[in-house]
């Protein structure tokens, strides 16, 4: 029997015998996805778990309707355009906010870290790489607190900002400062002494070797570093907003929890998904844009 | 003839490595290279050819000796002196035009007149309809020449060129000599060019050296005009297989051969 998706269909880049994992796995893929969404609705349909443990798709569905105040929004719409006179629902949302308000206010904590960990941690990162006092000063502090978890130091966070917003940045800010620092210090060792000989030998001042050679080799792992710091990013958000925030998917989520509201937890949890994989995405658009040359050369 | 580079009693000790005794790279090297010589330099692996490049590339400071610039020290790489190197080099975020002009971009020169410039240099090397060719995509005798356009775009008085043809097959290594050649014959640079190839040195060179290892040190040196054999006939392949040429080739060949035995010996 031949089912077509997952017969070994040629992929772009010319198969190699014995070459491992060859093919495309896409389908593969898209049938994987369909068979666990399958087996959800299957399995609450039956009731042979509880909804409590486990609750049914469409009830997810209706809270996102709910807490996100489709029917608000979309009565403001008609009225907008006059299509009627006024609006008749409320909009609930979860906490006390719309789901959009949760979003942006992640949004904001997690893009915020990341902006400032990038201009710090790329600099640093690059020092680290090019200069043996750099590297003495940052490799400990960083190579220690790296691998600590962040809820381990959360309290400390807390003790030293207070309950704002700076104490939760700070937090997010450190999940993803290590990660770029140290893929930018690798990202260094990827341009090749020749290159920097080339450059030399033309009239180059050292200067102008970190700016126009050795920062542009290093970009693919810069790039690469941001990624990895993004993901650490989204973990940590739910352990920053713990303590003292009013809004955020994490706060929808950890209120949901003390509710036992599983529907609204496995919302939040789908939410944060599909935001982070939307930016991951757009960083592989944005890498291919930035470094097509990655990998061949 | 005045002088371009001269090295003066040049020696290269590398320190000791565990368990291991210093290395005499470079014992002693006099050389002068004059204007408009193309001068190849031929031997075993470890005879200090590379390292002789580097030093006078300015990217080795020598144990001792020196090496002068038209009579000046020289005390590092500069633009005075274009480096062609084995791999490539270029830089892969930037086009085939963008590597030509790098140099000039480092000088400050304005973008128009180092376009103008680095566009003479890729009708030299013969790449003119590559201008926006990301260089990934070049085969690796066209990434040569763009390294060779980019190094003359900065119009140094000396090329210094590391086994530039070492990595390309037979085909692409014989019609990138006689490019080499045919530039050199055009722009009039000092070259000082490296190779393991015994054919390619005796083709190219207006003079030979050959160097022997442990110490590194040149031991022979000829004056060659196979070159201009070249350029009256345009026949390469002729020139190569004249009788004179075979013989010379032998000669060489011999030498070789002869210092590679004798230093096996006890």
């Amino acid at each position: 029997m031949n089912l077509g998706i997952f017969s070994r269909r040629k992929s772009e880049v010319v198969d190699q015998y014995g070459a491992p994992g060859r093919g495309r796995s896409t389908a593969i893929s898209a049938v994987t996805i369909v068979i666990i969404l399958g087996g959800w609705w299957l399995a609450t349909q039956l009731e042979l778990i509880r909804p409590l443990f486990l609750p049914a798709p469409e009830m997810v569905i209706s809270k996102f309707n709910r807490i996100a105040c489709t029917d608000y929004y979309f009565e403001q719409l008609l009225v907008l355009i006059g299509a009627s006179a006024a609006v008749t629902s409320e909009c609930q949302g979860f906490s006390e906010h719309a789901l959009h308000e949760h979003v942006l206010w992640s949004l904001y904590r997690v893009f915020g870290s990341f902006f400032l960990a990038v201009i710090t941690a790329v600099p640093i990162g690059i020092a680290m790489g090019m200069s043996r006092y750099a590297r003495g000063v940052f490799d400990p502090p960083i190579e220690f607190y790296r691998p600590i978890p962040p809820l381990a130091y959360l309290p400390l966070t807390i003790i030293w900002f207070g309950i704002g917003e700076s104490g939760k940045l700070f937090l997010i800010y450190l999940a993803c400062f290590a990660p770029i620092a140290i893929n930018a210090r690798a990202g260094v060792r990827s341009v090749s002494i020749e290159q920097i000989h080339a450059a030399y030998s033309m009239g180059a001042t050292s200067q102008q070797v970190i700016r126009q050679v050795v920062i542009k080799a290093a970009l693919p792992e810069i790039l690469t570093g941001m990624r990895v710091a993004i993901a650490f990013g989204w973990t940590t958000l739910v352990a920053a907003e713990m303590v003292a925030a009013k809004a955020g998917i994490g706060v929808m989520v950890l209120n949901a929890a003390r509710f036992l509201a599983t529907d609204i937890v496995f919302l939040g949890i789908v939410v944060i998904g599909a935001v982070a994989f939307i930016f991951d995405l757009i960083m592989r658009r944005i890498e291919r844009a930035l470094v097509p040359w990655k990998g061949k050369v | 003839m005045t002088a371009v580079i001269s090295l003066n009693h040049v020696a290269m000790v590398f320190p000791a490595l565990q368990g291991l005794g210093s290395v005499k790279a470079l014992e002693d090297v006099n050389f002068e290279f004059r204007e408009n010589e193309f001068v190849v330099a031929l031997g075993a692996s470890g005879c200090g050819k590379t390292t002789l490049l580097n030093v006078i590339a300015g990217f080795l400071p020598p144990t001792s000796g020196q090496v002068l610039h038209k009579g000046d020290p020289i005390s590092g790489p500069g633009r005075d002196r274009g480096v062609v190197f084995q791999k490539h080099a270029l830089l892969p975020w930037l086009n085939v035009i963008q590597n030509t002009e790098f140099g000039l971009k480092l000088q400050g020169v304005a973008s128009a007149e180092r376009r103008i410039r680095a566009r003479e240099n890729l009708a030299l090397v013969g790449l003119s309809d590559f201008e926006n060719y990301p260089i990934y995509q070049l085969s690796g005798g066209m990434q040569q020449r763009v390294g060779l356009a980019r190094a003359l775009t900065c119009d140094p008085d000396m090329l210094l060129m590391d086994e530039p043809l070492g990595a390309l097959d037979a085909f692409t290594r014989e019609n990138m000599q006689e490019l080499i050649l045919d530039v050199w014959q055009k722009t009039r640079k000092v070259v000082f060019f490296i190779t393991h190839s015994v054919e390619e040195a005796l083709f190219m060179a207006t003079r030979l050296v050959v160097m022997s290892p442990r110490p590194g040190r040149i031991t022979h040196e000829y004056k060659l005009d196979f070159y201009n054999q070249y350029f009256e006939s345009g026949n390469a392949r002729q020139v190569k297989s004249s009788a004179e040429f075979i013989a010379m080739r032998e000669e060489i060949l011999s030498i070789i051969y002869g210092e590679e035995r004798s230093g096996l010996e006890p």
